[in-house]
């Protein structure tokens, strides 16, 4: 019994002991899983080059990373969309001032099973069929059957941009699958014959079937020059202007480096490389 | 004497730190309504729980979690069709009919199911539950209630099953001798009286099995399909209460209406739970069983 | 009439018998599927190796190591506690109303949802407490949610310490306390243990009260404070099988590290298991 006493107040003290060991360079981010593959990427490059820094990383969504900021929770909160109104009183309020970092831009594409045969849709029948109004897929020139909405999260900042610019703010019909990620989405419509999603550019694979919009397909390219409708920047946001570590973290990004990691994560860079 | 009042002063500690649970229970309460009820600022009560849209993130916002109530309720009830026969069956067999031998080898089965990680069980009903059902049933998605009652069934049949055997087993075996010396057969006198007599405790143990099943987490997160509707057949896909809470905290503004509301979901999930654990401790409270006489 | 009857109820005792066979086929083909395609991910590697190339590759130690700090933290705080609530319970308290209420508080905190400990952990440990998401605010939430498992276990553990031992003790000359330190404890140990793994089990498989309170999606390296965030295996599966950037591709990594935790819950549980027989066993005699 006493042993094991002892061993309890070993075991306390040591724990003590490591909670007043100070940590040298630690940079916490958080927020968007879009600008999560991004990130991690950067996070690992720049962690081999900088052994002593170490980073940690959340998901969670464009609103949480910029709640990070206003926290003070994290060093640098990613965001899939631009701050919102309501999120700079909040800042305002509390004496934080977040500075935007457009770090990546990526087109939002509208993916579905790759056995289903419609190739086109406009923003005008995506609208419809994300209101509930098209539920059959011979409405929109495909072989009949259910459609099956997926959607993102509420407060994710994809789903953000595809309320803003295909939704017009009206509201996505309730009985649509919601998943919590990108990759989420790239997975049930791969599993789902009648399914319609959205994802970002990086996420496209084989396992789904991307769908023009309004006869323009979603690549880099079409991005770049506007033609394709549905697209944003991806923003990592500090608080006040960044020092030291976020500083030399936000610079790998936006060096050629940096922009070549955001490449490979299949987002489109913000300048040519 | 110094011994004695050492000795005091060390029940007093002890008492001290017993009243912990209660504590924590009363900080629980304490810090989900302070965070919760601000809501109310936003939306009537009525509309907050009849309310048939659920749209937090809209301006404005709507913050009605009738749907995600309904959800619960469905995939608890339907989780409970599966697991109540199935737990309450379990525990008669094993009180009342498996040789020694057999007991002991399912009993660590049941204690295994109940050890599985919940995001195990998410993860399997996920991947491949999911595509299986929806080829079984020729059905748009895979995550829906079904999938999501099957799974939350797993995680309460060991809970229903380990408390009605003790409620079973702690029948007193007079009952049974008189009954089969009446001429009864064996399952004549389970269902006649063995079961009858050992109905409190069976109706505890269901009633903590459905508590058990309408607080899990992570399997309505992964399974139930997420969609804020009223469920019209048992393949839609519902998003029960502890799900959306899972899924949006994180990203919900901190202090918004938004964050308020997932914790005034915290409220109605606890109350749920917290009624449940009261019938179920009145029930076994009110109807224990003192000897025989009791009956 | 005589041979109906039986053949009712040996109709009805194979459906009881059916009952109790799906269970083991149940839980048989959810470890059948978890380790067959998990295996294959297993290799020294896995276990001892951070994740790489946004966790497509590599291994699970950060969260191995998190999942050990998280569960550490937890026993410091539930055990004291709920050996403690224990031994006021069952060798003190005298029925009352107090010992109806506390009881009523551990009754009804076993039934809280495992989110609404979550939803607690961050308001009061995290911000209040200004913890922020780490070690110690994800323990301290487990700690309290596996209290009432430790005190039941405990409860019973000293249940069955034989009253002539305190007796005599206490004919001795030995004081209450002396008595329940030098004679009960001792006795009642290995049964409090055996019910503290099954709890902590409970704890090392959760993923909602560490969702937000102590767990984060990457970070490769081991923590090196109580206050720091860490990877945790339960949390580690959710991510990568719905927020993952190569769901897919990361399949086999999914299913090796859902195999990892079965493994160590399972251990636990089963350690705990054999331990308890064998010492019914030992009552026995």
């Amino acid at each position: 019994m006493r042993r094991f006493v002892k061993l309890l107040v070993v075991l306390v003290v040591a724990v003590q002991l490591l909670a007043f060991q100070a940590v040298a360079g630690e940079l916490v981010i958080k927020g968007s899983t879009t600008v999560l593959p991004i990130a991690q990427k950067a996070a690992e490059a720049y962690m081999a080059e900088n052994p002593d820094v170490k980073i940690s990383l959340s998901g969670g969504g464009s609103g949480n990373g910029i709640k990070a900021i206003i926290d003070g929770t994290a060093q640098i909160g990613n965001a899939s969309r631009f701050i919102k109104q309501k999120e700079v009183n909040l800042a305002g309020t509390k004496g934080v001032y977040p500075v935007p970092f457009r770090i990546a831009l990526d087109a939002i594409v509208p993916v579905v099973h790759p056995k289903n045969s419609v190739t086109d849709l406009s923003m005008a029948q995506l609208k419809d069929i994300y209101l509930g109004k098209i539920r059959d897929w011979k409405v929109v020139g495909g072989t009949p059957g259910r459609i099956v909405v997926i959607s993102r999260d509420s407060s994710s900042g994809t789903f953000g941009v595809w309320k803003d610019m295909v939704m017009l703010k009206d509201r996505v019909v309730p009985s649509a699958l919601t998943v919590p990620s990108n990759g989420g989405i790239v997975q049930a419509v791969a599993k789902t014959p009648g399914a319609i999603g959205y994802v970002g550019l990086g996420y496209l694979s084989a396992e789904i079937k991307a769908v023009k919009v309004n006869g323009v397909t979603g690549t880099e390219e079409t991005t770049l020059n506007g033609a394709f409708p549905i697209s944003r920047g991806l923003f990592m946001f500090t608080q006040g202007w960044p020092k030291g570590d976020t500083m030399s973290f936000i610079s790998f990004i936006l060096s050629k480096k940096g922009q070549m990691l955001v490449k490979e994560a299949g987002s489109i860079p913000v300048f040519d490389l | 004497m110094k011994r004695q009042q050492i000795d005091k002063t060390v029940q007093s500690g002890f008492l001290l730190i017993a009243l912990f649970s209660i504590t924590a229970l009363s900080l629980i309460v304490l810090f989900l309504f302070a965070e919760g009820v601000p809501i109310l600022e936003h939306v009537t009560l009525k509309e907050f729980v009849f309310g048939q849209y659920w749209y937090p993130t809209d301006e404005p916002a709507d913050f009605g979690i009738f749907p995600l109530i309904l959800g619960s309720i469905c995939v608890t009830l339907l989780s409970g069709i599966i697991s109540i026969p199935l737990g309450v069956m379990t525990a008669i067999y094993l009180a009342q009919i498996a040789p020694v031998r057999v007991a002991e080898i399912v009993k660590p089965i049941v204690e295994l199911m109940a050890s599985m990680p919940s995001v195990v069980i998410g993860f399997f009903g996920m991947v491949v539950v999911a595509p299986f059902i929806q080829q079984l049933f020729n059905i748009p998605v895979g995550l829906n209630m079904f999938n999501a009652s099957l799974m939350l069934a797993f995680m309460a049949v060991p809970t229903i099953c380990s408390i009605s055997e003790d409620a079973i087993f702690s029948v007193p075996t007079a009952l049974e001798e008189a009954s089969l010396a009446l001429g009864a057969t064996h399952f004549e006198t389970i269902v006649r009286v063995i079961v009858p007599a050992s109905l409190s405790g069976i109706c505890t143990a269901v009633i903590l099995g459905l508590s058990r099943a309408i607080g899990e987490t992570m399997v309505v997160l992964m399974a139930a399909g997420g969609a804020a509707m009223i469920p019209r057949s048992i393949f839609d896909p519902v998003r029960p209460l502890p799900a959306s809470i899972a899924a949006e905290m994180a990203e919900a503004p901190f202090k918004s209406e938004h964050y308020h509301a997932l914790f005034a979901i915290g409220i109605v999930l606890f109350v749920f739970t917290f009624l449940f654990n009261l019938v179920a401790d009145y029930i076994s409270y009110r109807f224990r069983q003192v000897g025989e006489a009791s009956l | 009439m005589i041979e109906k009857r039986l053949r009712t109820q040996s109709l009805f005792f194979w459906l009881l018998r059916g009952a109790a066979t799906l269970n083991g086929v149940a839980l048989a083909i959810i470890v059948y599927f978890i380790v067959s395609r998990g295996w294959s991910a297993i290799s020294w590697e896995f276990l001892t190796q951070p994740p790489k190339d946004s966790m497509t590759a590599g291994g699970i130690l950060p969260c191995i190591v998190g999942t050990m700090a998280l569960c550490l933290t937890t026993i410091l705080v539930a055990l004291p506690i709920g050996v403690a609530s224990a031994i006021y319970l069952n060798e003190y308290a005298e029925q009352g109303k107090l010992v109806r209420l506390i009881r009523l508080g551990i009754n009804n905190l076993a039934g809280v949802p495992s989110i609404v400990f979550g939803l607690f952990g961050l308001a009061f440990f995290c911000i209040v407490l200004k913890m922020g998401v780490s070690i110690v605010a994800g323990g301290l939430t487990l700690g309290i949610m596996t209290l009432p498992v430790i005190i039941g276990a405990s409860e019973e553990a000293l249940k069955a310490v034989p009253q002539p031992y305190r007796e005599a003790s206490l004919a001795m000359g030995a004081t209450k306390w002396q008595t329940i330190w030098k004679v009960v404890l001792p006795v009642a140990f290995p049964g409090i243990i055996t019910g503290s793994i099954l709890g902590l089990s409970r704890a090392a498989g959760e993923t909602a009260p560490i969702m937000y309170t102590g767990a984060v999606f990457f970070t490769p390296d081991l923590p090196t404070s109580i206050f720091d965030e860490v990877m945790a295996l339960p949390y580690h599966i959710y991510v990568l099988a719905t927020a993952g950037t190569e769901i897919e591709a990361t399949r086999h990594l999914q299913y090796g590290t859902a195999l990892v935790l079965i493994a160590l819950v399972f251990g636990m549980n089963l350690a705990a298991i054999i331990m308890r027989s064998k010492m019914r066993k030992k009552l026995r005699i």
